[in-house]
């Protein structure tokens, strides 16, 4: 239930209000009535330009009196901080300052400015369109016996960037031998090492359920090209109880004595695949959560890799140490479409 | 000599003023174009600002990035560190990340610089998509701003290209990895994947191109653009003038507001200032990119925990939530769907979809007016619903880019919270759009009984019959304006497939798309107030309290 206090309806006669206008009044501020209450916002705001000299100040004291240096945490920090702080107090002045000058001190009355329509004057547009007809008409193109002048004009416009691009892709893809993909450096015989130090590792030392990260033997001494050959080439061994591990077929003597080795190329896109769950034997990608069970022929458990890791086949050389049977049978890493060609 | 009357030092100062005005009129016409500028009218409203948070922590960008150049190494070659940092003693890393360590540590003023950038980054980044949010919402980019719209979403995309390069120029693990991402993706594009992979790292991946590569990208191609789009941006904003939040005497044919000298050059400029100043206070108390505890890039290790800058995050969340069952190899080919979907096809799609929506709303509107006034969200259920529903999705996304940290707070199995994420991806933009509308109509039903009853006094009278009323206090006309100046839209009527001579008409296909689209945005709809219903309202309440009255005498 409700009552109106008002009688008087709204004097309209269609079925829409009209816009009633602007507002008559103007709500006036303190400074504006009030000179004492004026002269204080003045203050204020030279108050306000003077923190950002002080700021100014407080910056360049803080960076003559630095001391820094990677043996000098402390005075990093403390450099960092008080720079900093004293170019925020020297901006926030100034911006504080103004606006608040605005907000105070200059004329609030609201303006009003007429608005035009995009479209443009129809007597331009009629000029427009004869100024482009009499243009044509004299480049001769409008006359229609031209086509051929047109025709190779927009050719070569079309083409010509081909020129610069061509040459230009070409030389930003190296050597585009993208078969590179499909190998890494691993061949009969290479010695797994351990990452980075690249000691070799005895098939002894690798005690049940523990794991190492593997680079192949002569990596760290290649000249050219080792981040691309690390990428590819980073192995996972780990050591499980023989009994748990299912053998893929065919790869049964991939392993040694419960000793296994996965490439650690998440199949997903490439992020290293570096945590190992010891009780379950699973390997998870921190990237994207994608799972692998290393009992199992890695293959997923969990995540949005669509594939297993492919495995490493090892063996035990005559000194002890575990080695590669071969490469790897199948292209490392994230999939690609021309993968299993 | 004492009578000589001295010119007062603000008089010189005053003509100086005038003879180098005069001086750059005369070779510039500056006179004419200060005419036309000084007094432009711009209207006041808090969520204009968001654009200019943008404009301003670019401009920091420009400025902490020139400071940024003058120390960093844009160098993959690799180098034996020598320097003091204890946990890098003898470590072989690159050049570029080198440097960075360099900057942080040995150059004073120089972490903070690198903080500067990247808080700004992420500022810049953030403003961009809000200021968009409120040209959505608002239908800012309705005609003729659809261009604009355009522009500002070719922004966007330029500001995560800009972030995305400049976050893996210090070749840390972190950056390292999210490149190994990216080049991850973009193998799995059919056919030319190989090779774009290719050609983007000059060989294989990591390469020894890629940095300097993204660093041209990042400090001169990418800027470059964005400065001229921004003018292109800035230029159109003159030009169409700016929109105006609805109200009394604020027309589609006027703009209302206060003038760019003095009142905007203070509140702009001074307000570029605060930007500095909290990027700045930001960058002084909070650390970020802390890539000396990340290490440098090394292919083998990684670590838990990791997460892209939160722009990124929500493809990275895609690309998390994804399962991996729909690899397929078609002809001895791999079509690797669990990552082209997540990485390539969703974000097209999402971004697709932002870039042409100027256009669905007007297929569905068939409006042709120019519109400057803007909409209340609420007064466009639908586009606020579908607006609600595409965050929604986002967020979800994002929440499950960072699943592995929401489960470790919350002590939760990330495998079900994947799962779960997994559902929830599709039901809460469902749930969002469905609520959102309800809600915006729930609002504009609220408006109409406020035009209608007025507001409550919380006066409370009784009659001398015993009844107990409230007294409400009508609207103002300028309150009420508001509430009811509104445009209705209504759904297309569809002609009849065949004309008179029974033959069917061209384009049909495409008009009944266009109504039914019509229908899902203004099948439901609340109409304004009109006069005669408010005149009804109030006849009514009139009766009532002679009802009241008369009851009274006659007891």
């Amino acid at each position: 239930m409700s009552i109106d206090s008002a009688s008087d309806a709204p004097e309209t006669t269609e079925d829409k209000f009209t816009d009633p206008g602007l507002p008559e009044h103007h709500r006036p501020r303190r400074a504006d009535t009030n000179p004492a209450a004026a002269k204080r916002a003045e203050h204020q705001v030279a108050v306000l330009f003077g923190i950002s000299a002080i700021g100014t100040i407080i910056a360049i004291w803080a960076w003559v009196t630095s001391d820094v240096g990677a043996d000098n945490i402390a005075g990093t920090q403390r450099s960092t901080m008080f720079i900093g702080l004293g170019i925020m107090l020297a901006m926030l002045g100034i911006g504080t300052g103004a606006i608040h000058w605005a907000k105070t001190l200059m004329r609030d009355h609201e303006m009003v400015e007429e608005r035009h329509d995009m479209r443009s004057s129809e007597e331009a547009r009629a000029g427009a369109i004869e100024n482009l007809v009499e243009g044509a008409k004299d480049s001769g193109v409008g006359v229609g016996r031209r086509g051929l002048l047109k025709g190779s004009l927009i050719t070569a416009l079309a083409i010509a960037p081909l020129s610069i691009l061509v040459p230009a892709i070409g030389n930003m893809g190296g050597d585009w031998k993208v078969s590179k993909f499909r190998h890494t450096i691993w061949r009969k015989g290479t010695r797994l090492v351990k990452d980075p130090d690249g000691i070799p590792i005895k098939a002894a030392d690798v005690t049940i359920g523990s794991v190492f990260h593997v680079i192949p033997d002569g990596l760290n001494e290649l000249e050219e090209g080792k981040l691309e050959e690390k990428a590819k080439a980073v192995v996972l061994l780990i050591r499980m109880d023989p009994a748990d591990i299912k053998h893929v077929k065919g790869r049964e003597n991939w392993s040694f004595d419960g000793i296994v080795a996965y490439s650690k190329v998440c199949t997903h896109v490439g992020c290293p695949v570096a945590l190992y769950e010891q009780q379950t034997h699973h390997l998870l990608c921190p990237c994207h959560q994608s799972t692998f069970d290393v009992s199992d022929g890695a293959k997923v458990v969990f995540g949005p890799a669509g594939r297993p890791l492919p495995q490493l086949p090892i063996a035990v050389d005559d000194e002890g140490y575990i080695v590669a049977q071969s490469d790897f049978h199948e292209p490392i890493g994230p999939s690609f479409w021309e993968r299993l060609k | 000599m004492t009578d000589v009357k001295k010119t007062p030092s603000n008089s010189r100062l005053t003509r100086a003023a005038g003879a180098t005005a005069n001086w750059a009129d005369e070779r510039t016409s500056i006179g004419a174009f200060t005419k036309f500028i000084a007094r432009k009218i711009f209207p006041d409203h808090w969520s204009f600002m968001l654009g200019e948070v943008a404009l301003y922590s670019f401009v920091v960008l420009l400025l902490s990035g020139v400071v940024l150049t003058a120390f960093f190494v844009p160098s993959m070659e690799p180098v034996v560190y020598d320097g003091t940092l204890p946990q890098f003693a003898g470590q072989e890393m690159s050049k570029a990340f080198e440097s960075t360590i360099h900057m942080s540590f040995e150059v004073p003023g120089g972490l903070l610089m690198r903080q500067i950038h990247h808080w700004a980054a992420l500022i810049f980044t953030a403003a961009i998509v809000t200021h968009m949010a409120r040209i959505f919402f608002t239908g800012a980019f309705r005609k003729p701003r659809e261009l604009n719209w355009l522009i500002g979403f070719t922004l966007m995309l330029l500001s995560l290209a800009a972030g995305f390069t400049g976050y893996s120029l210090p070749d840390d693990v972190l950056s390292g990895n999210g490149l190994r991402i990216i080049d991850g993706v973009i193998k799995s594009i059919p056919i030319l994947g190989s090779y774009i992979s290719y050609w983007l790292f000059g060989g294989e991946f990591p390469g020894e191109h890629l940095i300097p590569r993204m660093f041209t990208a990042h400090v001169l191609l990418i800027p470059a653009i964005i400065l001229g789009l921004i003018a292109v941006h800035l230029f159109l904003v003159f030009l169409h003038k700016h929109t105006q939040y609805p109200g009394a005497g604020r027309t589609n044919k006027n703009v209302v507001g206060l003038p760019l000298f003095p009142v905007y050059t203070a509140k702009a400029g001074g307000f570029f200032f605060v930007v500095f100043g909290v990027i700045v206070a930001l960058a002084a108390t909070l650390q970020i990119n802390a890539v000396w505890n990340y290490g440098p890039y090394d292919p083998s290790p990684v670590s838990a925990g990791t997460q892209p800058d939160w722009y990124m995050l929500f493809i990275d969340g895609a690309l998390r939530i994804m399962p991996g069952s729909v690899e397929y190899v078609i002809g001895g080919y791999t079509l690797s769907l669990n990552v082209l979907i997540p990485a390539v096809i969703m974000p097209g799609l999402f971004f697709g979809f932002l870039a042409l929506y100027p256009w669905i709303e007007s297929w569905a509107t068939g409006d042709r007016g120019e519109r400057h006034i803007l909409d209340r969200p609420r007064n466009a259920p639908v586009r606020t619903g579908l607006g609600v529903a595409l965050i929604s999705f986002y967020v979800v996304l994002v929440l499950e880019g960072s699943n592995d940290i929401v489960a470790h707070l919350f002590h939760l199995s990330i495998n079900d919270l994947t799962i779960m994420f997994r559902i929830l991806v599709f039901v809460v933009p469902v749930l969002a759009f469905i609520i959102t509308k309800r809600i915006a109509l729930g609002l504009q039903r609220k408006d109409r009984e406020l035009v209608l009853h007025g507001h409550e006094t919380g006066r409370i009278v009784r009659f001398d019959n015993g009844e107990y009323i409230e007294v409400h206090e009508p609207l103002t006309e300028q309150e009420r304006w508001v509430l009811v100046s509104y445009d209705v839209l209504r759904p297309h009527e569809l002609a009849p497939e065949h004309n008179d001579r029974g033959v069917r008409r061209r384009g049909y296909r495409w008009e009944r798309f266009k109504a039914a689209l019509s229908r899902f945005y203004f099948e439901d709809r609340i109409e304004p107030v009109t006069p005669a219903q408010l005149r009804a309202a109030q006849a009514a309440h009139h009766a009532q309290v002679e009802h009241a009255a008369s009851d009274n005498v006659e007891s």
